[in-house]
């Protein structure tokens, strides 16, 4: 499972992550972060089977914690099925099936969100 | 020797035998061109791909009072009114006043087609015949007479792939190009590609009936810029706006490069003789493709490689040892519908063939713009730069700006290669923080150059884009060979 992690300026120089993954005795892995004055945000990743307890262990520590349950969401109806986005997605999310139809690994998806600025027909979006 | 009557008349008795373009080329190479020739009566192809060069002349009727429109939008995208009263040429790039490139021609056409009504605003100075001034009304495809999309430059019969060897990530019309050969885009239906099915364009020219945006149209003759000798044929193609469905018409925003128009096009070759089974059969290894360096800001750009639509279809491809990503911008599965719908429309008698009145020109000669202005590269206009070694201090650095009258000093390494660049405003900060040292602390290491080879123009580009004063003229070698600022370019545009 996915979390999309805020933290206030006030807590960034504190180990929350380290002290989470002793506390939970949960792996967490780190996809993505940037830490600057205005505070952090995290993209991480744990199993499934600990993950409320992790969640509620991160709010203790005063994070803001976002499922992130659906990556990406498309919309059939106006994908023209251009690949456009298959080259521009840093994991490998977009594939061609044997149809030439462009399919979705939701489970690779960092959140960069770079597919859905670049749709030329605005068939991504945000969830 | 089959004739296109006998074919057509195949086509009213439900005996006709087609195939796809992809079809006929396992066929051929399995039974062989004479065989399938025989056995074959039509071969259908297609394309669904960014079409940029695509209009529609739209006709409103008359309003009461009459207005003799001179300015015209739809839904704040202007259109060409240069023509008569009430016509207007709508064009699919045209960006829209007030949303910028998310929405243009090509989607106030999609709108239409989807049966949603538009704003049309027009003003006009008013004649004796034409009084009224201006009018603002909303219409939809039904209420307007004629619709009729012409476009003059469709249907590329194949076209290049694009990457970038620059270390700037480049919006182009061939999606965005990551920096250092990131990525490679390409464009075109390959084997299915209408007009590499005919090289010879045998059976294509003004009036052969086809399928555009899913109704049918006619092909009106070349598009513009058909290069046929080097195997970029084009088509201009006409189609009733009325006939057309979103499923193969629709609106596109490349980012931050503009608005274009996906249409889907489908071409049937009829297979007259073994020469055409021949030419039906290629396959996609067999059509080849430039990657054209997009990196490279000037009209002819260098080749990269040559691959082929097989090679690009298989999403990668080997740039410089190292394996890139690739990806179309045109869709080869809304390609293989539009094949599969015309077999499916022909099998069922509701498309005949028809016979070019006059086949698209084999010899015309693509020419370059004139220009008649000499153009100027930076090499003619750069001024010789001060450069600092790495190891200068700050202080020296500063004493150097006042002593030489510059605003920018360019840092070389010991090896005299280009690593950072420092600024007036740079020592002021470094002043002002009560920094004392190496210039190497407070200069900018990620420096915008030009080399002396590069038109003025790009030099000018890059001093707006980037919103700077001075750009170091760099060398293949990265030696600072010499300076261009912004002063020099308003001299030179002050003299002219």
């Amino acid at each position: 499972m996915k979390l999309l992690l805020r933290f206030d300026p006030k807590i960034t120089s504190e180990p929350i992550i380290a002290k989470s993954v002793i506390k939970t005795k949960t792996l967490i892995n780190i996809l993505k972060a940037s830490v600057d004055q205005r505070g952090g945000e995290m993209l991480i990743e744990i199993p499934e089977e600990n993950s409320e307890k992790v969640i509620s262990t991160l709010k203790e520590f005063g994070v803001d914690v976002t499922k992130l349950d659906r990556p990406i969401i498309r919309d059939d109806n106006l994908c023209v099925h251009c690949g456009l986005c298959i080259s521009l997605c840093p994991t490998e999310v977009f594939k061609f099936d044997e149809e030439y139809r462009v399919t979705i690994d939701e489970k690779l998806c960092l959140h960069c969100y770079t597919c859905v600025v670049f749709c030329p027909v605005k068939a991504l979006k945000a969830p | 020797m089959k004739t296109l009557s006998e074919i057509n008349r195949k086509i009213r008795e439900g005996n006709v035998c087609v195939v796809t373009a992809e079809e006929m080329t396992s066929l051929v190479k399995e039974h062989g061109a004479e065989e399938a020739a025989k056995e074959v009566d039509v071969v259908t192809t297609a394309t669904f791909g960014t079409m940029c060069s695509s209009g529609v002349f739209l006709n409103f009727g008359h309003s009461d009072p009459p207005i003799r429109m001179e300015r015209a939008w739809l839904n704040d995208v202007e259109a060409y009114t240069g023509i008569a009263a009430v016509d207007v040429y709508l064009g699919a790039t045209q960006p829209s006043e007030t949303r910028g490139i998310e929405y243009g021609g090509a989607h106030v056409i999609e709108d239409l087609v989807a049966g949603k009504s538009v704003e049309l605003r027009a003003i006009s100075s008013g004649t004796d015949c034409y009084p009224r001034k201006e009018i603002i009304t909303e219409v939809c495809l039904e209420d307007i007479n004629q619709a009729i999309l012409i476009n003059p430059r469709n249907a590329y019969q194949k076209y290049i792939a694009a990457t970038n060897s620059s270390d700037e990530v480049l919006h182009t019309y061939m999606g965005t190009l990551l920096p250092n050969f990131g990525n490679v885009t390409f464009s075109g239906a390959g084997a299915l590609s209408p007009l590499s099915n005919d090289p010879e364009y045998r059976t294509l020219g003004i009036g052969t009936r086809i399928l555009v945006g899913g109704g049918i149209g006619y092909i009106i003759g070349e598009g513009t810029q058909h290069d046929p000798k080097r195997g970029y044929g084009t088509l201009m193609v006409k189609g009733d706006l009325k006939k057309m469905s979103t499923n193969y018409l629709r609106a596109a925003s490349i980012y931050k490069y503009g608005v274009s128009l996906y249409l889907g096009i489908g071409v049937p070759i009829p297979i007259l003789d073994e020469k055409l089974a021949i030419s039906t059969a290629i396959s996609d290894e067999e059509i080849s493709v430039s990657i054209v360096d997009f990196g490279v800001q000037r009209r002819d750009r260098p080749s990269v490689k040559i691959t082929n639509y097989a090679e690009l279809k298989s999403g990668k491809v080997e740039i410089n040892g190292e394996e890139v990503k690739v990806s179309p911008i045109s869709s080869y599965y809304k390609a293989r519908e539009i094949a599969k719908e015309l077999k499916k429309m022909i099998e069922r008698g509701e498309f005949l063939l028809t016979a070019p009145i006059e086949r698209l020109s084999c010899d015309m000669e693509l020419k370059p713009m004139k220009q008649t202005e000499k153009l100027i590269l930076v090499r003619n206009v750069m001024e010789k730069a001060e450069v600092i070694s790495i190891n200068t201090t700050i202080k020296e650095a500063a004493k150097m700006i006042l002593s030489k009258r510059v605003n920018h000093l360019p840092v070389v390494s010991s090896e005299g290669k280009l690593i950072g660049i420092i600024t007036s405003w740079d020592i002021s900060k470094a002043v002002a923080l009560g920094k004392t040292g190496k210039v190497e602390e407070i200069m900018t290491r990620k420096v915008i150059t030009v080399s002396p080879n590069d038109p003025i123009h790009v030099a000018a580009r890059k001093l707006e884009q980037y919103e700077i004063s001075a750009l170091p003229v760099i060398n293949e070698h990265r030696e600072v060979v010499g300076m261009i600022t912004s002063e020099h370019l308003s001299k030179l545009v002050a003299r002219r």
